[in-house]
């Protein structure tokens, strides 16, 4: 080492740099970007009975290079309404589940974030642990419950409110439910992150100068925490637009969503090209909230 | 005499929060020990569905794939995740770097259907191009956990980075030790509870995936969701029950655990902090 000469050993430092930079950079690339790509080529090729069940883009025949750009997958999806239908489901539910996920969350993080201090790291876990054990099965729970001879209604009809049992299950009701009960943590934990970083000495300052509790609320701990709600919206938000256990466990027939009409085009269908057009546009309308949400955190990992 | 408060509206709220997170789950686990099939009815406390489970070939052979997948999926997820998040935390401005923030942000809200097709339109084309995957099983699915996992791996340890002394490491460097040395004797000790729990979370994650692991997936491979899924959309099951149980039994205990834990480093810190204002 000491032999090298310092020109040298900069060398070595800007090659090991470049090294280590490449090594997320080209996984990420190759797993991550790469495969959009490839989506939206297949999404312009036409489906066909093979394996795998796609025509190609470009093809050499008679010294002329064809180059096939079929528009066909994306302009039926347009005029099938099916699929116009799921994806202003899919938004509205998504929607609906971000803004009970945020009434419900707000309050929840804000008791957390003024609680003694012993108590936080154990409410934290609390609000977590939920989420560590299985996705699938805490919407399996919700079978059990909104089912028409499920615990809700039997509970119901026992206590008298209601003669015969409430259609829960299938509806966009139970959707909602399931998106709020799956995402909730996800809700919580930025908004009490933001919530605690809050300097209590604001609070104190606008009261001592005569601000009501509300107009304090409205004025100081609202803007303050405005970057743990765009976080938590977007965290629940995008997600469950694509989600596909929930309705496809809890929903029916009139809740359509794209997730689940996705995976059937693909699974059932094994139609791929029209699955990537789906994919597609379902990128392009989620692209929006995706940069919102990547520039709310790129700012909090450069910090 | 202190006048008894009202709760506030919060803390009401976050009962009412707590108790909406909790007692479905608790559903889960008193209906496991029901003698009847019927998930609704209670006919008396039994344990058959346990030994049921136990004797269900299918599902502990999931058990077993599953847990392999995030093992090896968990360990890769964290030093990708790390160089991700030291490169970005400590290399200052070089190319690429807008590109690899937004690579490790979008996996964290990107639609898991999304993510599953064209991870696995990748692995078909790569097998038309270069022979490989000839099939697609648990080597597709640990690369395609690998990749969403490393992401949250990295906003983890980027927040301890950021949170790091870094005169510790301005430090050696001054004094002469290389950059790779620094790392391995200086940060990576000092970040190592945030690795633990990166890890931790990339191997949840990895074990709760149904949908990229049904899309990447081969006939070869059925990971635990893809067993618990194709039994749960024909109905409520009591054995699922069981199973659900031992999952929430076993992730209650390793919450316990790092909650003991994490309790006993801060109490240790404060008597640190607390011994050096004595000594002053």
């Amino acid at each position: 080492m000491k032999s090298l000469t310092f020109a040298a050993r900069l060398q070595r430092l800007k090659l090991g740099r470049r090294a280590v930079i490449a090594l997320p950079l080209v996984w990420l690339t190759l797993f991550f970007l790469l495969p959009f790509a490839l989506v939206l080529k297949i999404s312009l090729s036409e489906s066909m009975v093979a394996i795998p069940p796609f025509g190609p883009l470009l093809e050499y025949a008679d010294q002329t290079l064809h180059v096939f750009l079929n528009l066909g997958n994306y302009l039926f999806l347009l005029s099938d309404s099916l699929y116009v239908a799921a994806y202003w489901g899919s938004i509205q539910t998504a929607f609906i589940s971000t803004l009970v996920c945020l009434l419900l969350g707000y309050p929840m993080a804000y008791a957390m974030a003024r609680a003694p201090l012993r108590w936080q790291l154990i409410l934290v876990l609390l609000v977590m642990l939920p989420s560590w054990t299985s996705f699938l099965i805490r919407v399996y729970a919700w079978m059990g419950i909104l089912s028409n001879s499920g615990l809700l209604n039997n509970l119901l009809m026992s206590l008298g409110l209601i003669d015969s049992p409430l259609r829960m299950m299938n509806t966009r009701f139970a959707v909602v439910i399931g998106i709020v009960y799956a995402y909730l943590p996800f809700m919580v934990l930025p908004l009490y992150a933001h919530l605690t970083r809050l300097d209590n000495s604001l609070l104190e300052a606008a009261a001592d100068l005569g601000s009501r509790k509300l107009n304090t609320f409205l004025k100081v701990t609202l803007p303050l925490s405005m970057g743990g709600i765009i976080a938590g919206s977007m965290l629940v938000f995008i997600p469950a637009v694509g989600e596909f256990v929930i309705p496809e466990l809890l929903g029916g027939p009139d809740t359509l969503m794209i997730g689940k009409v996705l995976w059937e085009e693909f699974f059932l269908n094994r139609d791929w090209p029209v699955a990537s057009a789906l994919a597609m546009v379902m990128l392009a309308l989620l692209l929006v909230p995706i940069v919102w949400f990547h520039r709310y955190q790129s700012r909090e990992l450069e910090k | 005499m202190r006048k008894p408060r009202m709760p506030s509206f919060t803390t009401v709220m976050l009962v009412v929060g707590l108790v909406f997170l909790y007692l479905p789950m608790l559903v889960l686990v008193v209906y496991s020990f029901n003698a009847s099939r019927l998930v609704t009815v209670w006919a008396g406390f039994s344990t058959e569905w346990y030994g049921a489970l136990f004797r269900d070939r299918q599902i502990l052979a999931a058990v077993w794939t599953s847990l392999e997948i995030a093992f090896f999926a968990a360990s890769m997820a964290v030093c990708l995740g790390t160089v991700a998040a030291f490169v970005m935390t400590r290399f200052g401005r070089f190319r690429g770097k807008t590109a690899l923030s937004s690579m490790v942000t979008a996996p964290l809200v990107m639609p898991e259907v999304i993510t599953g097709l064209s991870l696995l339109l990748l692995f078909v084309q790569m097998a038309q191009l270069t022979g490989w995957p000839a099939d697609r099983g648990m080597a597709t699915i640990w690369i395609a956990h690998t990749t969403f996992c490393s992401a949250y791996v990295a906003v983890v340890v980027a927040a301890r980075l950021r949170e790091m002394d870094r005169s510790i490491e301005e430090a050696a460097m001054d004094l002469g030790s290389p950059p790779l040395k620094t790392f391995f004797s200086i940060t990576l000790p000092v970040i190592s509870p945030a690795l633990v729990a990166g890890w931790l979370l990339a191997f949840t994650l990895s074990l709760d995936d149904l949908v990229i692991a049904s899309f990447v997936s081969g006939p070869g491979a059925n990971t635990l969701p893809m067993v618990v899924f194709s039994s749960v959309r024909l109905g409520v099951s009591p054995k699922i029950n069981a199973l659900a149980t031992l999952i929430i039994l076993v992730v209650s205990l390793a919450t316990l655990l790092a909650w003991y834990v994490m309790r006993r480093s801060e109490k240790r810190r404060l008597a640190l902090i607390h011994r050096a204002s004595d000594d002053e």
